[in-house]
């Protein structure tokens, strides 16, 4: 897949006839057909993939076959239609949200710029109310008595092999970021329509393997990676003799311990990859300079869940194995590290969908004495919150001049800013250990703008499209590093540390991203560390 | 063309209306019949609606945070934008319901070379529907004056207020004006605005040019055609409406009975259209949660009994490598295959 050099794609998503740079489209937008070629589409999952999973208990991933989008038949199964119309049926009578959202849109439009797949593509149908209108069309003809009566006048469509051609095509250019949200009067969530059209093209074997080889891959061995559990202990092993080798001290680890106070757990992303390998590193840093008794599990060793971007059962059977896993080592509570929508299943489903934890304690910082009483019932907490609360207590000393190779700004993740209202603790921390600056204020906190290639879309072949709708991110980037020198995007979220450094290789190639954590443990002094003049932090070739 | 046919839609209706009322016999039918089932069906069909929204749960807590969450004491938390509690939640969704306040955060985004996108705040949107959805209110609640005998009045002190500027004979109501104007307004926008240009249907086009229509003819009959109509009869048949005795004395008048057919197309439209967003707006998940998904366990009535790989499947597949890696095992090796 090759990707168009700088200069042309920076030319063309100006000057491109597109929605977004002022060419009205001359035909309806119910007249504008999908075209799958090479580099705007995302890989079909592999049929050995999805058999497996349908194979697993409680889950449903029918039809596993080999197919290509660009093939004019999809092999579909031959009830497909019947299939999808039942399947949309019940989800509507399971989700409230859903009725809402296909029945409230007056159609203003407050969303239709607030996308970053529109802005950077200006492909009318990236604007959140068509994507949602497409599934809409579908809804109003088949469930709604004015549809019924008024037909293509209402803006209603025939399900299609078409229509889910088009299903495809768009719910796999958004990222579930729910920016669009934000901005609605009526609080309408592209995310909630984005998950309902992907459920429903899962229900005839429509799905990316991007996100399904990840899903089975934490099925079985507990990590998307595909980590076993020799492997995911290596790998963590292997940073512990970084940071020795960094700071004169060992950090303490252990895996799948019996009666360790707190079970933590971190995207596998984070022991697997640089960058994030400097956030996991600075995570053992940390706890070694507060003697924290906690252990890794190898069977619940991924904090993110690439089920949430498939259906809400996937997204509950890996998420049950962090209560699971606590239950069985018999810790008290569960530490989170920093992601994104690892977060969004926390803080909005897990407790829900597997709870209730009633064999866990209400989480207390076993340092500062601190009850974080907003996880009373989850029983799990964010790093971030621990960590500003120790900071808060002078339980930890830095030295701020140890970053001083860094001029930072701060990525606020979809899913922790608008799915959680994570925005000051990391500010908080920040203030304490780095030089930083804030983006533009339309780019930043409950507006922030995805890295463009969440929701399991960080895959190379279609890269063209991801550093298009990484562009507004980038962009605000590029403004803080022109005018403030910014050379770092830090950020707490796992799937932005491998995207955002996609994005800024492309766009901003000057400025390198990294977690949080990492930027603490660069500047925190460690008991007893006997540290080198470490120029680049964690990240410094010894 | 999705904004002609409605504007034909509704210039055939003001035609049923005017030539449907002259025939004898008639006026009963579209000044008793219609107002009466139009009535029903806006009723039935908006409690049918709420009825079936509410029928749906709502499974998870998918609260749209749009400020810092409750979390630790020295973080201030916004207790508008991620509310923890009931109240708080009453406060956004009334500050969202009575002022608007998401499409108050409106911006306007354009791609400038460079590439250099900009995203400047944007509120004609919001002010475009403020005048419109008040002067609605305003004018709905001054037709009260036609239902209720004695007037109430509190409702003569919001006609004072409406009509304080004096212009005209009969006095012009600001809210009259400003309501053509808001239908006008929002209808420009749809032409003019190159997204909503693209995203509008008829069903979106229609509503604006049908209550512009009844306000249009409204003002006609207050300030043009006044010598037309009789007021008193008017006021005799709808009082008699609400008391159900009603009665057409002498003629009323044509206009009259385009406005009210309207209204009653109105009546009958308004549950099967968007226009339900006036009782969505409530329900929307995003807004009516409280943000303390992780303090208060939130319930859903369908939690499917799906349970995780278990951890001794697991280990059965990889407890040769934990042993040998030194990971803590449940059940040790088989002695055999040790032996082995």
């Amino acid at each position: 897949m090759s990707v168009p050099k700088l200069q042309q794609l920076a030319e063309s998503v100006v000057q491109g006839p597109t929605l977004a740079t002022g060419a009205i489209p001359t035909r309806e937008w119910t007249e504008l057909p999908v075209v799958f070629k090479s580099g705007n589409y995302a890989y079909p999952a592999k049929a050995e993939k999805v058999a497996y999973l349908d194979s697993q208990s409680g889950l449903h991933f029918p039809n596993s076959r080999e197919w290509s989008p660009e093939d004019e038949d999809w092999k579909l199964p031959e009830n497909w239609k019947e299939i999808i119309i039942k399947g949309l049926a019940e989800r509507l009578d399971k989700f409230r949200s859903l009725k809402i959202f296909m029945d409230c849109c007056v159609r203003c439009g407050a969303c239709a710029d607030k996308c970053h797949f529109f802005l950077g593509t200006g492909d009318p149908k990236n604007m959140p109310v068509l994507r949602a209108e497409l599934l809409r069309s579908v809804y109003r003809n088949d469930f709604t008595l004015a549809g019924k009566i008024l037909g293509k006048m209402a803006g209603c469509r025939e399900m299609t092999v078409a229509v889910l051609k088009e299903w495809f095509m768009y719910s796999y250019q958004c990222t579930e970021c729910r920016r669009c949200s934000v901005f609605c009067p009526y609080g309408i969530d592209t995310a909630e329509v984005t998950m309902m059209l992907r459920e429903l093209l899962h229900l005839v074997g429509v799905g990316i393997n991007w996100i399904l080889e990840p899903v089975s891959n934490s099925n079985r061995t507990g990590n998307h990676m595909g980590l076993q559990p020799h492997t995911f202990k290596d790998n963590v092993e292997f940073l512990v003799d970084d940071v020795e080798n960094l700071t004169g001290v060992r950090p303490n680890i252990s895996f799948n311990r019996k009666g360790a106070e707190i079970l933590f757990i971190t995207p596998s992303a984070d022991v697997f990859a640089e960058p994030g390998l400097y956030t996991a590193m600075g995570y053992m840093a940390l706890f070694e300079s507060l003697g924290l008794d906690y252990t890794w599990s190898t069977y619940a060793s991924e904090g993110g869940n690439f089920g949430l971007f498939t259906n809400n059962e996937a997204m509950k059977k890996l998420n049950a194995k962090m209560y699971a896993e606590a239950k069985r080592l018999g810790v008290k509570y569960i530490i989170g590290g920093e992601c994104g929508h690892m977060w969004r299943v926390i803080h909005q489903y897990m407790d829900t969908m597997n709870g209730p934890a009633d064999f866990l304690e209400v989480p207390v910082s076993p340092i500062t004495g601190t009850v974080f009483d907003n996880a009373a019932s989850t029983k799990m907490v964010h790093i971030s919150e621990f960590t500003a609360d120790l900071i808060r207590h002078g339980k930890l000393k830095f030295d701020k001049s140890r970053n001083s190779h860094v001029k930072a700004t701060w990525h606020d993740s979809c899913n922790t800013a608008r799915a959680m209202g994570l925005l000051d603790e990391p500010r908080y921390i920040l203030d304490h250990v780095v030089d930083w600056v804030e983006m533009p204020e339309n780019t930043i906190r409950e507006q922030t703008f995805c890295c463009g290639s969440g929701t399991g879309l960080n895959t190379d072949e279609i890269m063209e499209l991801r550093m298009r709708s990484g562009l507004p991110r980038a962009n605000a980037v590029k403004y803080v590093h022109d005018k403030h020198g910014v050379n770092m995007l830090a950020c707490v979220c796992a799937i932005d540390r491998a995207t955002l450094t996609s994005l800024m290789n492309y766009w901003n190639p000057d400025v390198r991203v990294c977690g949080l954590t990492e930027l603490v443990a660069n500047a925190l002094i460690i008991p007893g560390e006997n540290r080198a003049e470490l120029d680049d932090g964690l990240r410094t070739l010894l | 063309m999705k904004y002609a046919f409605s504007f034909l839609a509704v210039i055939a209706m003001v035609l049923i209306a005017w030539l449907g009322s002259q025939i004898p016999g008639m006026p009963y039918l579209f000044g008793v019949a219609l107002p009466y089932l139009a009535l029903l069906i806006f009723l039935g069909g908006f409690i049918y609606r709420v009825v079936q929204w509410a029928k749906s749960p709502v499974p998870f807590p998918i609260q749209t945070t749009c400020g810092q969450g409750k979390s630790l004491d020295f973080i201030k938390h916004n207790r508008l934008e991620a509310p923890n509690t009931t109240a708080e939640v009453v406060a956004r969704m009334f500050l969202e319901v009575v002022t608007f306040r998401s499409l108050f955060r409106n911006t306007k985004s354009e791609i400038y070379s460079g590439p250099h996108i900009t995203y400047e705040s944007s509120k004609w949107l919001w002010l475009f529907a403020l005048i419109f959805h008040y002067s609605f209110l305003a004018v709905v609640v001054r037709h009260l004056r036609l239902f209720l005998d004695p007037v109430p009045v509190w409702l003569t002190w919001l006609e004072f207020l409406d009509g304080i500027f004096q212009v005209g004979a009969p006095g012009w109501y600001i809210t009259d004006v400003t309501l053509i104007l808001g239908c006008v307004l929002l209808f420009s926008r749809r032409l003019v605005n190159r997204h909503t240009r693209v995203i509008s249907l008829m069903t979106d086009y229609f509503p604006l040019v049908l209550i512009f229509a009844i306000a249009f003819s409204g003002v006609l009959m207050r300030y043009l055609f006044r010598s037309d109509i009789d007021i008193v009869n008017i006021k005799q048949l709808t009082v008699g409406l609400v008391t159900f005795s009603p009665t057409i004395g002498a003629e009323i008048g044509a206009i009259f009975y385009i406005h009210l057919f309207l209204v009653c197309v109105l009546l009958a439209y308004f549950p099967f259209s968007k226009l339900m967003h006036l009782g969505g707006v409530f329900l929307s998940p995003t807004r009516n949660l409280r943000n303390n998904s992780r303090a208060v366990r939130h319930i859903n009535p369908w939690n499917p009994p799906i349970t995780p790989h278990s951890y001794a499947g697991y280990e059965d597949e990889f407890r040769t490598f934990m042993v040998d890696a030194g990971i803590p095992v449940e059940k040790e090796l088989a002695p055999d295959k040790d032996a082995a």
